[in-house]
């Protein structure tokens, strides 16, 4: 698990992230929603330690983030950016299997993991192909399939931070995808996702955390968030919420 | 994508083209001798207890000239296909060459210093001539290179982009200097000059060659280590500390490697170009991109592709001897244009 406690990052002494406390639970999905420029991301790289807080503190397991080591950091907190610049010909569960880097679990358990993990993504079938042959939206599961296995099964103690892992997906695997992330929120790992479909975010995540120009708006369960005038505060767009008439969760509906 | 090659068979093939092509190494030049012979001669050399009938002139030509100098093209080879791997692996990209850090121009400033200086001073006794030529072209390769380092680095961080930048700065300033030096010299000088910048595995001896040998060794043992780190690394920086990688210590691992090894064989063989780009690149459309196979594979082919050049330069104009830096570059030149543009289609 993850916590925040008062964060604060300043750019270019402009102050780009602002009041940031969050406890980061085993076994939940917490969405990140926000405008574009709203400080999503840099949150993201702070929970990662890519970048130093000038104020607060983030921990990890109860020690500072910046105290761990980087193979026992590795092995408890994986990461997904937004974009990856992999330029040389790996095939697929190569791609993956990086993510077995921090572990010495041996040949056979990674190769069962890797698989494994392949199926969570969704892309069991482009094993052995060439990644660079891949498309976007394939390239950006495999990524996904690559932190998976950086930390399977996934159980409590573990964090998986993940920055639009749906941006290039159809629809279809839209929903796939976000189901494996949940299973593996259900197996106890704590996840923190950023999105921006409203409607997604709704049906699998625990709880939201809305973003307005680095500093949070609301956090709370997607029905206490989603309210018409917290989204028109945030994003500035006349909506309608009506409750999913199979599921219940909040669906918004642009006006 | 056509099918890559296993691991397993590629380094039996590798092995058996460079084990070949020693023996070729050793056989052939402007006084040919026979396979088997040969053969013979460098197993006793080795220790073996073997007839000596007959094989006289085979071993002292081995022994004097053909066995240092093909020891020299192996190591040659192998450390700038090694270095080549590093700086593409540093710099994350396919077309990146081992004298981006400035390594190979910094060794030709050192080395004109070196050629210009002690003629100037009248020649310097012929003990020290050959060691003060390749001390001042490694000590000007590896400073040049720190130079590139500390220019790339800042708030603790190396910025590869910037060490890039400061890597071609770096390379006009030393040729200038180089240039300088080429205006200064006389004509014998200028002749050593020339030569040396084109390279040449002649006139190896023993003397120059351990200290290669040695460099060739600890780079080649070293960086395997780091093969699982380093293809973290081409996902990306930040991806690769994710995953638990000490990047700002395997950067600092790449660059001295670099600079060790490169320097090393600019200082034993002169400038001997497209090894390290060319080499990587063959090795990785056999065999894919996982250093674990890449770093040791390329070793074996940049040794093998070295001698096999050198074989070029001996027998092309034999009994005259073609620098082995034009043979390099006159096949490399037109397979990197050949990359650029297959990318391109």
């Amino acid at each position: 698990m993850l916590r925040v406690e008062g964060v604060q990052v300043r750019r270019d002494r402009k102050v780009v992230l602002a009041d940031i406390t969050l406890d980061l639970l085993p076994g939940e999905v917490l969405g990140v929603l926000g405008p574009n420029g709203a400080g999503k991301s840099t949150l993201l790289s702070t929970l990662s330690g890519e970048l130093q807080a000038d104020q607060g503190n983030v921990w990890l397991d109860q020690q500072a983030l910046s105290a761990w080591s980087g193979a026992q950091r590795a092995q408890r907190l994986a990461v997904l950016p937004q974009t990856s610049t992999l330029d040389f010909a790996f095939r697929v569960e190569e791609v993956v299997g990086m993510g077995r880097l921090p572990h010495q679990t041996g040949k056979t358990c990674d190769e069962q993991i890797i698989n494994a993990a392949l199926q969570a993504a969704d892309v069991g079938h482009l094993s052995g192909r060439n990644y660079l042959a891949l498309s976007g939206g394939e390239r950006q599961r495999v990524h996904l399939a690559r932190v998976l296995a950086q930390l399977w099964p996934g159980e409590a103690g573990q964090t998986l931070l993940l920055d639009e892992p749906t941006s290039m997906l159809d629809p279809l695997h839209q929903h796939t995808i976000l189901q494996a992330i949940r299973a593996f929120a259900d197996r106890g790992a704590a996840v923190l996702v950023i999105l921006h479909d409203l409607n997604l975010a709704a049906r699998y995540c625990d709880r939201m955390l809305l973003l307005e120009q680095g500093r949070p708006y609301a956090l709370g369960t997607p029905t206490q968030v989603l309210q018409p005038e917290i989204v028109k505060a945030v994003f500035g767009l006349e909506v309608l919420v009506q409750p999913h008439p199979e599921r219940g969760h909040p669906l918004v509906i642009a006006r | 994508m056509t099918t890559l090659v296993k691991p397993r068979t590629l380094f039996i093939g590798l092995t058996l083209l460079c084990g070949l092509a020693t023996w070729l190494s050793l056989a052939l030049g402007p006084v040919s001798l026979p396979l088997w012979d040969t053969l013979r001669a460098a197993l006793r050399l080795m220790g073996l207890p073997i007839d000596a009938y007959g094989l006289e002139q085979a071993e002292l030509i081995l022994g004097q000239i053909r066995l240092p100098r093909t020891l020299l093209g192996l190591a040659v080879g192998g450390v700038l296909a090694l270095s080549g791997v590093a700086m593409q692996g540093l710099f994350r990209n396919p077309l990146a060459d081992p004298g981006l850090v400035g390594v190979s121009s910094g060794a030709a400033l050192g080395a004109a210093v070196a050629i210009v200086g002690s003629a100037f001073l009248g020649g310097l006794p012929d003990v020290f001539g050959p060691y003060v030529l390749s001390l001042c072209a490694f000590a000007g390769g590896l400073g040049v290179t720190a130079l590139v380092y500390r220019l790339g680095r800042r708030d603790g961080q190396t910025h590869v982009a910037t060490m890039l930048l400061a890597g071609i700065a770096l390379t006009a300033l030393s040729g200038s200097a180089v240039g300088l030096f080429t205006y200064l010299a006389d004509d014998a000088t200028l002749r050593t000059l020339t030569f040396w910048n084109l390279g040449s595995l002649n006139g190896a001896s023993y003397s120059r060659l351990w200290p290669l040998l040695l460099v060739t060794a600890g780079v080649a043992l070293w960086l395997p280590r780091r093969a699982k780190a380093l293809n973290a690394l081409l996902l990306g920086e930040s991806e690769a500390s994710h995953l638990g990688v000490d990047v700002e210590g395997l950067k600092r691992e790449l660059v001295f490697c670099t600079a060790l090894g490169v320097g090393a064989a600019v200082a034993a063989a002169g400038m001997i170009g497209f090894v390290g780009l060319v080499v990587p690149h063959l090795v990785r459309l056999l065999a894919g991109p996982d250093h674990r196979v890449l770093l040791p594979a390329s070793v074996l082919a940049g040794a093998s592709l070295l001698l096999c050049a050198d074989l070029v330069a001996r027998l092309a104009l034999a009994p005259a001897e073609l620098p082995i830096g034009i043979v390099t570059a006159f096949i490399g030149a037109p397979f990197f244009l050949y990359l650029l543009l297959r990318g391109r289609a």
